[in-house]
Formats: C-alpha cells, structure tokens, sequence
C-alpha cells in the first residue's frame, strides 16, 4: 500500500523545493502544506517535529527534518 | 566501495561547481561531483538581475537551468555527499566523504561560503528551534513573533525587511556603531514601524527552554536580555574551505589560487566563492569553474 506522505514547507525555500523534487522524481505521491499561509498546520509541524525548520517529511507518521535524502529512502523503503 | 577512478573530482555544485562540471563532461573526463546541495548560496538568492541573458531571474530558477544543463550529460553526481578530507598521495587525489573514499587525477574545490556562526552558547542547542540562519527558508513560521536580526550589513536588513511585514516587533542587533549596507535598504528598515534598531551591541547567548525564548545582549551600558521567540542569523559567510587542511588559504580561509585557478597543491584547484578570486558574483563563478576544468583538462593531458 502506498504511503501517506506530506511535506511542510516554504515556497522560498530550496531544501523544500529539493525534497519535493526528489519525491516526484520517485513518483511518490505527496501533500504539500505550505507553512508560510497556513498558521495552524504551521504549529502542527512544530509541535510534532519539535522544531521549527522546514522541510520537515512526515511518511506513515515517521519524522523526517530536513531534505535527508538517506533518511527519506528508508522511511519510504526505496 | 569500488575503486574507480575519475579524471576529475568537483567538489560543490553551485554556479562554479555546475559550470566546472558542464565543460568537463564537454572535454569527455569521466567525472564524479559530490556536493551537500544544488546551486550554493545562489539558491537562496531572492532576485537575480545581472546575470547575462536574464534581465529577472530567481535563484531557485536559475539554479534549475544550470541543474537541467548539468543532468544533460551522464555524469556520477552524489547529492545530500559533503567532502570531509582532500589530500594528494603520490600522482592520486583521495576525497574522503561519509560514504568512503575517492580516488581522482584532478580535483576542482568549489564549496563556496557558508553562514558565519555567531559561537555563543545556546546557538547550537537552539539551531531550527528558533533560530535560524535563513530568514528566506523559515521567515514565514515567526509570523505575528517577537524576532531579532543579528548582523548590520546587507544579509541583516534584507532579513529584517522579510521580517518586518510579518513579524510583530524586529530588532535588529548590530555590533557596530550604525547600521551598514546599501543606503536604500537601510532606510526600509529604519523607518518601518515595528523596528527596534540596536547598535553597538553584541550577542553573548541564546537561551530558552525547548524553543527560543530571548537572547542576551552586551552593550557599553551593560547587559540585557531582549525577550524574542525568533533569532535569525545574518553576520556574514565564511568559506567553507576547512575540510582542505593542505590547501593554501589567505587570512580570510578563502583559498588561494592563481589565474588558472591552480592551488599550492598540482592537481588541485579551485573555483567560485571559496577562492581568493577578486568579486563574489554568480556570473563570476560561473565563469571561474569554467577555467578550472579547462586548466584541469590540460593538467591530465600534460602529465599523462
């Protein structure tokens, strides 16, 4: 089963436009949540994250800060 | 790891880096380049107006073209792959990364500059919990904060301009007498309405709890703490040179390199923002990776 996959980030942002390009590259399917209008998922990421940089990849619920390229192919096994 | 050896190893893939690897793959040198990120501090550049044949471009935009012009050859590219060690050993070049070790004839350095730390205590602690080193990239979550600039010189006021729309008080903590930059720039900022312009001062530490929650400032009439949930960092660029421990460098670590972009070290050269090269500018790199694979091109041929 595919996994649910959302990306906060800014629209300035390069890591946040890196990682989204490596995900469509990998044909993942994702939710794009931009931080910089939404200030209630905003706090979402911090709270869960625990911190306040963006990107920050949330697969199935697995944490992911930052565009970690070897941290996102092992959350998403590819 | 295989033992592989490349003609050519490029260090950074910025605007040096990229135009380093364009022209390399053009003269046929098999070719590796291992880089943390794509496009160096011209990613983050907002507005892009003097380089030829863009009358407007974006940094992201730019380094999208150069990305695409770089992928157009087959070309052993390792991304998210930061260089820890380059030394020469014999007529080989070892380039050491997380992922092991590799071996090349040639290499070009063109890591650019990095953010300059301010080394208080709190900043490591409260990296991304708070503070930041791009107001560009995490500016929007401080929106309706209390937020402080550190710095005074062109990075500084175009971080407090981002922040002065969004935030609710900036302060802007600078360690000189007056504010520097451009005058335009400056001006913004002085005469915006939720501005707290504070000269002479330095920061001596960053404190809180899980987050951020003010800074510690020491000025000639003595210390105080500024209560902010935001600290942006904007006290200038340092070249990211030091994993090259045998490489010549000036007083600034920017390494030293002569017209052909030769370092101290044959074999070794090195382009763009990391080098002693007289102007830091896109087109500027761009031009001196160019030189650098050529000189690297002819270095392999002459010794061959």
């Amino acid at each position: 089963m595919a996994k649910k996959v959302t990306v906060y980030s800014t629209p300035t942002c390069p890591f946040c436009i890196r990682a989204k390009q490596f995900l469509k590259d990998n044909n993942i399917q994702y939710e794009d949540i931009d931080v910089s209008t939404d200030q209630v998922k905003a706090q979402e990421m911090i709270s869960r994250s625990g911190q306040m940089g963006v990107p920050v990849i949330d697969v199935d619920g697995m944490i992911v800060i930052g565009f970690d390229k070897e941290k996102i192919k092992e959350a998403l096994k590819i | 790891m295989p033992n592989t050896q490349y003609d050519l190893i490029i260090i950074g893939a910025g605007p040096a880096g990229i135009t380093a690897s364009v022209y390399a793959a053009r003269k046929r040198m098999k070719l590796l380049v291992l880089t943390g990120d794509i496009g160096g501090q011209a990613a983050w550049s907002s507005d892009i107006e003097n380089y030829t044949g863009y009358q407007f471009v974006t940094g992201p935009e730019l380094v999208s073209k150069f990305e695409e012009h770089m992928r157009k050859y087959a070309i052993d590219f390792h991304e998210n792959e930061e260089v820890r060690e380059i030394e020469k050993s014999g007529n080989l070049i070892k380039v050491k990364t997380k992922n092991g070790e590799y071996q090349a004839r040639t290499a070009i350095i063109a890591s650019g500059k990095v953010s300059k730390e301010l080394g208080v205590p709190g900043e490591k602690d409260f990296k991304h919990k708070g503070l930041t080193y791009c107001a560009t990239c995490d500016g929007p979550l401080f929106s309706g904060k209390d937020v402080a600039v550190i710095g005074g010189g062109n990075s500084a006021l175009d971080a407090a301009l981002q922040m002065i729309k969004i935030a609710k008080t900036v302060y802007v903590i600078n360690n000189t007498d007056r504010l520097g930059g451009d005058a335009v720039m400056r001006e913004k900022v002085q005469g915006a309405p939720n501005v707290k312009i504070v000269n002479g001062a330095k920061v001596i530490a960053v404190t809180g709890d899980k987050m951020v929650s003010g800074i510690k400032v020491r000025t000639v009439s003595g210390e105080e703490e500024i209560s902010v949930q935001g600290v942006f960092v904007e006290v200038g660029l340092i070249p990211n040179s030091s994993f090259a421990l045998s490489v010549e460098k000036n007083e600034r670590g920017e390494i030293k390199v002569n017209c052909k972009n030769e370092t101290n070290i044959p074999g070794i050269f090195a382009a763009g923002d990391v080098t002693d090269v007289s102007e830091k500018q896109i087109i500027i790199a761009a031009g001196e990776g160019s030189k650098a694979a050529l000189s690297a091109f002819k270095y392999i041929n002459h010794s061959r």
